[in-house]
């Protein structure tokens, strides 16, 4: 049976509960861990990949124990979240290591092919200190899934990337899913999962808080009520257009801009570019004000 | 033993340790230990006491450990502490071959910046190849075993930082200090082992070791394994620092 049990797991350090009494059953396809940070998803990640003892409760990969058990790593990958890599080898050479480490047949082609996986090949050949922070990321999941592990475990894989390569990260991970794989991320910007598919654990608080269809909780995402700031050349002129929009529930003129409580983020911000320019007002500034991750969840846990 | 070293490890354990800003540190030692015997045997060539009293007794109980600390704690804590060693654990390699992998580059290291240095001070003091320096390169090369094990079971059950203070307070107090001052220490002094070997060779009566050569070679031995034995046993329940402050 290939997949992840986390049964009444729980993990604490002194005072600090990170972890706390949480039961999943992971299985193939994409499933998100998310949350605001510090709630817990990294440790939760760690104890997973064996990196972490828990301190009550089991957690087994395809039915072995993975603390104290490197042999997981057989047929598991992990990718960590921090940058660190061999900066002095080139992307090829840390590809190549990591093969052999795993001791596959052909280290050599394994390599290649996993460095092909993250297009990589053009700079396969230069030292990893002169990678962008994308391209570190990427020649990372090809050191880790040089072995084709069954379960890969990425730990906020979508960190300083940029757009396009968010979403050629999101493209690697589907496709591997539908591969059959196990694929679990953790992520705590809502926003960078919004083309994603598959399943969602949301944590809060070292909780599972709730868990479902990425499209049920993204629809959630999109429809809550939220404030933004925006400035203009003509606030009042811009209020006043505003109020008559049925995404806008409220408009308060303030010394530092207006403030607005849209009802619907997404139709509010397409809204709002089209009505400033039809009233010839020019937008200087649109903060979300509210932006803190733990009103987004609270919301979601509301509803 | 094939089985524990593992040839990618060593190639990048060496890579990482020498391309570090740390590793110009390591010819410091060296370069102090060989600069003062050259000065001393230009103007005090006729004494017999002071070579075995400066390479011996400091060599061996502040040049060579702290050459080693400075070597063991990077080979394994510098990679704890960025990160990068996840890349090497989150694979089946056995966390043996990963502690005995390091420990032969860093005790490799050591004995080409610590060890070999002895000897060329020695051959200076007295002349290429006299029972002094052979038996000071003999008991260096063995200190570099003895000292790197314990530092590698510092890396592996301390964090970085602290590895490195423990393993500094170590090498200054107990074998700079109390091991030459205090006898009864000696009997637990990786380098007073070390001189014990030497000893056997050089026959020096000033090289003091407090102890038989059976004694350093057989307690010598017997602390690296078992620092080695709890370094591995360390890394295995290694734990990535959690997100919790």
């Amino acid at each position: 049976m290939t997949g992840i049990e986390v049964t009444g797991v729980s993990r604490w350090y002194g005072n600090i509960v990170a972890v706390n009494d949480i039961t999943m059953s992971i299985g193939r396809g994409v499933t998100g861990l998310l949350g605001p940070n510090g709630a817990g998803k990294t440790t939760l990640l760690h104890m997973m990949a064996g990196f972490l003892p828990p301190s009550r409760g089991e957690i087994s990969i395809s039915g072995q124990a993975t603390w104290r058990n490197p042999d997981i790593f057989r047929t598991v990958a992990l990718v960590p979240e921090r940058e660190s890599v061999y900066a002095f080898l080139t992307g090829e050479e840390f590809v190549l290591a990591s093969a052999k480490l795993h001791e596959l047949p052909d280290p050599r082609a394994a390599a290649r092919a996993a460095i092909e996986m993250v297009e990589m090949t053009d700079a396969q050949h230069r030292r990893i200190s002169t990678y962008s922070k994308g391209m570190r990321q990427r020649i990372k999941v090809a050191a880790a899934l040089v072995h084709d592990p069954e379960i890969v475990l990425l730990d906020e894989p979508f960190n300083g990337m940029d757009p396009r390569q968010r979403l050629q990260m999101m493209d690697l991970l589907h496709a591997q899913g539908d591969n059959g794989r196990v694929i679990v991320f953790s992520s705590h910007i809502l926003e960078e999962v919004e083309r994603l598919s598959g399943t969602i654990q949301v944590i809060v608080g070292g909780r599972l808080a709730a868990s479902g269809d990425f499209r049920a909780i993204r629809r959630l995402m999109t429809n809550r009520p939220h404030v933004f700031v925006v400035r203009s050349s003509d606030d009042r002129s811009l209020g006043a257009a505003l109020i008559g929009r049925e995404s806008v529930r409220a408009v308060e003129l303030t010394q530092n801009g207006l403030q607005v409580l849209a009802s619907d983020y997404g139709v509010f911000t397409r809204e709002l570019a089209g009505l400033s320019r039809d009233h010839g007002i020019r937008l200087t500034e649109v903060l979300p004000a509210d932006e803190s991750l733990e009103s987004v969840f609270t919301y979601l846990l509301a509803s | 033993m094939s089985g524990l070293i593992n040839g990618v490890i060593v190639r990048i354990t060496l890579r990482a340790t020498l391309s570090r800003r740390r590793a110009m540190l390591l010819a410091l030692p060296a370069i102090i230990l060989i600069g003062i015997s050259a000065l001393l045997s230009a103007t005090a060539a006729t004494s017999k006491v002071w070579p075995p009293e400066i390479l011996g007794t400091v060599g061996f109980t502040v040049l060579l450990p702290l050459t080693a600390l400075i070597i063991g704690t990077s080979v394994l804590g510098a990679e704890i502490e960025d990160g990068s060693i996840v890349h090497l654990l989150a694979t089946p390699v056995r966390r043996s071959a990963v502690i005995v992998s390091k420990y032969l580059v860093a005790t490799a290291l050591t004995i080409a910046f610590a060890a070999v240095p002895e000897y060329l001070a020695a051959a200076i003091a007295t002349r290429p190849g006299s029972k002094l320096s052979i038996g000071l390169l003999v008991g260096a090369i063995a200190a570099s075993f003895f000292y790197n094990a314990l530092f590698m079971f510092f890396s592996a059950a301390f964090r970085p930082g602290r590895a490195l203070a423990f393993g500094l307070i170590y090498v200054v107090l107990w074998e700079g200090l109390l091991s030459n001052l205090v006898p009864g220490v000696a009997l637990l002094s990786l380098g007073h082992y070390a001189l014990a070997i030497a000893n056997s060779i050089a026959d020096d009566s000033a090289l003091h070791a407090y102890l038989s050569t059976g004694t350093g070679i057989g307690m010598g031995v017997a602390l690296a394994a078992l620092s080695i034995g709890l370094g591995v046993n360390r890394l295995s329940a290694f734990t990535i620092k959690g997100d919790v402050a």
